[in-house]
């Protein structure tokens, strides 16, 4: 078959390009795999073999990222976003479109091996969507029309990479600049401002300035870095978190795309600040189409004598690509995922800014807070610190995206209402925020003079409109789903949690619910937020929990019975044994209990 | 370093590199644990020993032991939780007690009848996981799989053969064998390994072996798994008792 | 009120799929079955032969739901028990029956009764008097709302005795590690 005459010849390759070591394997495996995703047993046998190590081992990392397979997964390999947004925007009824079209069930490859469709978690493209991804490459802005003619390309066998330029055009859309996004940054203005200070400064001005971590989690990037800092040892990191898998984020795609130059800038001066010579940018898998430009700005960098081991400040970047999986945004996860491995959150103590990647004192930061470093170099640290709240300063950017007539990119000061947003964004009629993605908040409109800040409000960017067409039960179930298929499985809790969550509110949604469902959920809701490894067992219920206590109606209305339904029509249960007995009398049925 | 801390207002003492579940056993205070195995480092995936440290929930086999530490190890919520994780378990395999030959001897089963447990209460999956039989020795019943990842452990660090790995996120977590086939007969896994001995429930087990002991007088009908466990935690200089 | 004149608790039994082992244990409760007798009196049940459930306190069910006569027999208990007890491994997790789940129904009748060669005539018994079984064999739970569990296969006669006189001293039932065994 083509596909393995060509593994080695990418074998070879990739070898070349990232060395045989068992870390690399990751990047190894996107080199090896065929344009849509598949890594077919030798493939993953001669890899496993030139790395020296054992097959079963390189299967289960192969394994545990959405966008490699295992199976074949046909020429080529269609996935639609599934996020809530993009379903609001229909993206169900284009999937279908396409399945008809292609002659092809979901989830299956197509008799001829042609292609396969199937859905991912969501793409970063909420202000463009609905959006899928063919072969790795993003597609936004679907509709019929797009949708026929991905069709028409894939029945001609015409390879992604000659198709229309203008069906990958990504649009950035910045709605509202601040402190942030007005400031001009001269590459190595920001870097050369820092050098004026001894590394101990940088870090005592950042901690000066209040700056907290952009990702979500918000921790105090100053205390980051001295940790790191004081941490002995021949190596240093700084690894740059580009993995923006909350959904309904998008604002850091819009900073790599339009900012990478200060992005990379952020990570030098932290280098400089912990003494680190090593960096890596981890680009989540679904930014692909941001890749080239950002090797290309690296290169820039180093040409202008501003990146490399010659440079000034000592320290380059390599950029890695995840491979969709949504808890490689997890900080120790994503260390493992840098080092080869399946993306398994690590147990701490130890933390990463004492024993990182590859066991070295590492910084994690977020794509915003390396930018945010830059301005305070800027601007200085009091300037940075005058804007925000009490625990919270300087600005935050916001992906906002769904009900509203203005999507895209907001930067505000912290503090700023819930309300303020949604009169920015033209979303009137809304009638409940998920802020900071599903594992955020669901407020409703008693709520919206609630303010965007780590003492209130927490968010890593998202920020997602929901109006009165809206039925919030199914937005959680959504959220729901979606933490299921993240889940790494490692711990119990949240391996067989989140799938009975899942399949608690789908039976609510079968009509099939009552109050029984209702103790069920709070049972899990417990177990998962004690019991959980990571943030992401910790916040998966969050979704169900907030809309049960704000939109308890939805789920009420939904109850068929007050006491307790089976989770299928017993009827449908019979239906084989009546299919193999050819009877269809009254005693071969059965109906409700009532 | 050593010192003690305070476990359920009692206090326990430790040396340094002890987690507080180490530490707890080797004093004769039970916590309950499934995927940890006193000679290998903690694993943290079964959160059965979650306990509460300084007000928060933590996994105890991972949290090092030091000399400031309150624990709470045996509270109403924390023993809802261990109920709740062992009816997840039994829910999400397919645990037929009657049938197994590893019923009592079997720390799953153990742990269910000592913390209470008379039913799984969640829907049961009925997975459809397969029994590979292929290996002269020994065989495999994947249905019972808790995913402690002992055998993968003690097959690398132990026997040095890797014969063990895992495959698959979320709920398709499972186990897989180190052959291109896949199965344990293309393997040069023995029935004297290391990973034989150690899983802790009836999914490794031996061939040719089975019921020899009668109900009534295997392991955990004479004692229950939280006086058996003390027995196997190291005292502090000493050897565990296996 | 004396006690010979208090009314007695109903209680009534039934096995499902189920293999009567339980039943059999239950009476393994040898010389405990007369006091018992003081303060119950049984209903529908093997013990008696009365055919149909009426109100009853206790409704105690061995075996789980594998065809839709066992679906009639569960509904009927759980509307005439105020309290129903979920006995035995095969009510509380499908048990024996339920090792058939992961095999398709139709594979299985298919295998048995048409390519089986040891019965004289094929053919997939279809009489309207047969009740049908179901897709899957369930636990109990997963049909009704069940308010105990006396897990064992059986349970032993001790274990059942502890969960029973809870009942009847109106305590919630609780069982010792002791009494708690799967198998």
């Amino acid at each position: 078959m083509q596909d393995t005459a060509d593994h080695e010849a990418r074998l070879s390759h990739a070898l070349g390009r990232w060395g045989a070591e068992g870390h690399r394997l990751l990047q190894l495996l996107h080199a090896v795999q065929t344009p849509s995703g598949y890594l077919a047993q030798d493939a993953l046998q001669d890899l496993a073999q030139r790395l020296d190590l054992p097959l079963a081992h390189v299967r289960g990392v192969a394994s545990f990222y959405s966008f490699l397979s295992t199976e074949p997964v046909g020429e080529f390999r269609v996935l639609f976003s599934d996020s809530i947004t993009d379903r609001m925007e229909g993206s169900a009824e284009l999937l279908d479109r396409m399945c008809r079209r292609l002659w092809v069930e979901p989830g299956r490859v197509s008799d001829d091996g042609l292609v396969s469709i199937g859905t991912t978690s969501c793409t970063g493209l909420c202000d463009q969507g609905p959006a899928l991804l063919v072969n790795g490459r993003a597609i936004p802005r679907l509709d019929a029309a797009r949708v026929d003619r991905i069709c028409e390309l894939i029945l001609g066998r015409e390879p992604v990479s000659r198709w229309p330029e203008q069906l990958f055009v990504i649009d950035d859309v910045i709605q509202r600049s601040d402190v942030l996004l007005r400031q001009q940054f001269p590459p190595g203005e920001a870097l050369a401002a820092a050098r004026r200070l001894a590394p101990a400064e940088v870090i005592a001005a950042v901690t000066r300035a209040g700056l907290r971590g952009r990702g979500g989690a918000g921790f105090p990037t100053g205390a980051k870095w001295a940790a790191c800092a004081a941490t002995a040892g021949p190596e240093r990191y700084i690894v740059c978190n580009a993995d923006e898998g909350e959904p309904g984020t998008f604002k850091d795609r819009v900073l790599l795309s339009r900012h990478a130059d200060l992005v990379i800038e952020g990570m030098t001066i932290a280098a400089y600040a912990v003494g680190a010579t090593r960096g890596l940018l981890y680009l989540r898998g679904e930014y692909l189409f941001l890749r080239d430009a950002i090797e290309a700005a690296l290169e820039r960098r180093r040409g202008a004598g501003l990146l490399g081991e010659w440079a000034p400040v000592p320290f380059d970047v390599e950029l890695h690509l995840g491979a969709g999986a949504y808890v490689c945004g997890e900080e120790s996860a994503l260390l493992e995922s840098l080092e080869g491995r399946r993306g398994i959150p690590r147990n701490r103590p130890p933390y990463p800014v004492t024993h990182g990647y590859r066991n070295r004192p590492t910084v994690v930061n977020n794509v915003e807070t390396l930018c945010a470093v830059a301005l305070i170099m800027l601007g200085g640290a009091a300037a940075y610190r005058s804007v925000g709240t009490q625990e919270s300063a300087g600005t935050k950017l916001l992906s906002v995206a769904g009900d509203c007539a203005r999507r895209g990119v907001y930067e505000f000061p912290f503090g700023v209402t819930v309300r303020q947003v949604l009169q920015a964004a033209g979303a009137g009629d809304a009638i409940a925020v998920q802020v900071g993605g599903p594992s955020g908040t669901c407020i409703s409109v008693d709520e919206f003079d609630r303010t965007v800040c780590f003492e209130d409000l927490a968010t890593g960017g998202a920020f997602t409109v929901f109006d009165r067409r809206r039925d919030m039960f199914e937005v959680a179930r959504n959220y729901t789903h979606f933490f299921a298929h993240e889940s790494c499985g490692f711990c119990t809790p949240c391996r067989v949690g989140t799938s009975m969550l899942a399949r608690v509110v789908d039976k609510i949604h079968d009509g099939h619910g009552s109050r029984h469902e209702l103790a069920e959920l709070d049972q899990l809701i417990a177990a998962l937020g004690k019991g959980a490894h990571c943030g992401l067992g910790h916040t998966a219920m969050n979704p169900v929990r907030d809309t049960l206590l704000r939109f308890a109606p939805a789920y009420e209305r939904r109850l068929a019975s007050t006491d307790f339904a089976p989770a299928f029509d017993l009827d449908a249960a019979l239906a084989p044994a009546r299919r193999m007995t050819g009877r269809d009398d009254p005693a071969a049925h059965l109906g409700d209990a009532s | 370093m050593s010192g003690t801390f305070l476990l359920d207002g009692v206090a326990v003492p430790f040396v340094a590199g002890q987690s507080v579940l180490q530490a707890a056993l080797a004093a004769g205070r039970y916590i309950p644990h499934l995927c940890y195995h006193p000679e290998f480092r903690p694993h943290g995936s079964c959160k059965l020993c979650t306990a509460t440290v300084q007000g928060r929930l933590v996994a105890s086999c991972t949290t090092p032991a030091t000399a400031d530490l309150v624990v709470q190890s045996n509270t109403d919520e924390l023993r809802e939780i261990r109920r709740t994780l062992v009816q997840m378990l039994f829910a999400e395999g397919n645990h037929f007690c009657p049938s197994c030959e590893k019923s009592g001897n079997c720390q799953l089963q153990a742990l269910g009848s000592d913390l209470g447990v008379t039913t799984a209460g969640f829907r049961h999956y009925f997975p459809d996981r397969p029994v590979d039989a292929s290996h002269p020795g020994a065989w495999i019943d994947f249905n019972r799989c808790v995913l402690c990842e002992l055998c993968v452990r003690a097959s690398a660090e132990v026997d040095g053969k890797n014969v063990f790995a895992i495959s698959g996120r979320g709920l398709t977590k499972h186990l897989i064998v180190n052959a291109p086939s896949g199965r344990l007969g293309d393997t040069d896994f023995e029935v004297t390994d290391k990973a034989m001995g150690v899983c802790p429930v009836g999914a490794i087990l031996p061939k040719r072996v089975g019921f020899a002991v009668p109900i009534g007088s295997r392991r955990f009908d004479l004692r229950p798994i939280s006086a058996q466990a003390l027995d196997d935690a190291p005292r502090p200089g000493g050897r565990p008792d296996v | 009120m004396s006690d010979a004149l208090r009314p007695k608790i109903r209680l009534a039994t039934t096995s499902l799929a189920g293999c009567f082992g339980c039943h059999m244990s239950f009476l393994d409760i040898d010389e405990r079955l007369f006091p018992l007798v003081e303060l119950v009196e049984f209903d529908r049940s093997p013990l008696t032969d009365i055919k149909h459930c009426g109100a009853c306190d206790i409704g105690l069910i061995e075996g789980g739901v594998c065809n839709a006569e066992n679906v009639h027999v569960l509904r009927e208990f759980r509307a005439n028990c105020k309290v129903l007890i979920a006995l035995g491994a095969c009510a509380i997790t499908g048990g024996l029956p339920a090792q058939r789940n992961h095999l398709d129904l139709g594979l299985c009748l298919q295998e048995v009764y048409l390519t089986e060669p040891s019965l004289a005539r094929g053919g997939i018994p279809n009489d309207p008097e047969l009740p049908l079984p179901l897709d899957k064999v369930y636990p109990l739970h997963e049909i009704v709302r069940i308010d105990y569990y006396i897990p064992g296969c059986p349970p032993s006669a001790d274990t059942i005795w502890k969960v029973l006189t809870d009942l009847l001293a109106g305590h919630t039932p609780h069982l010792s590690e002791r009494l708690i065994r799967y198998d």
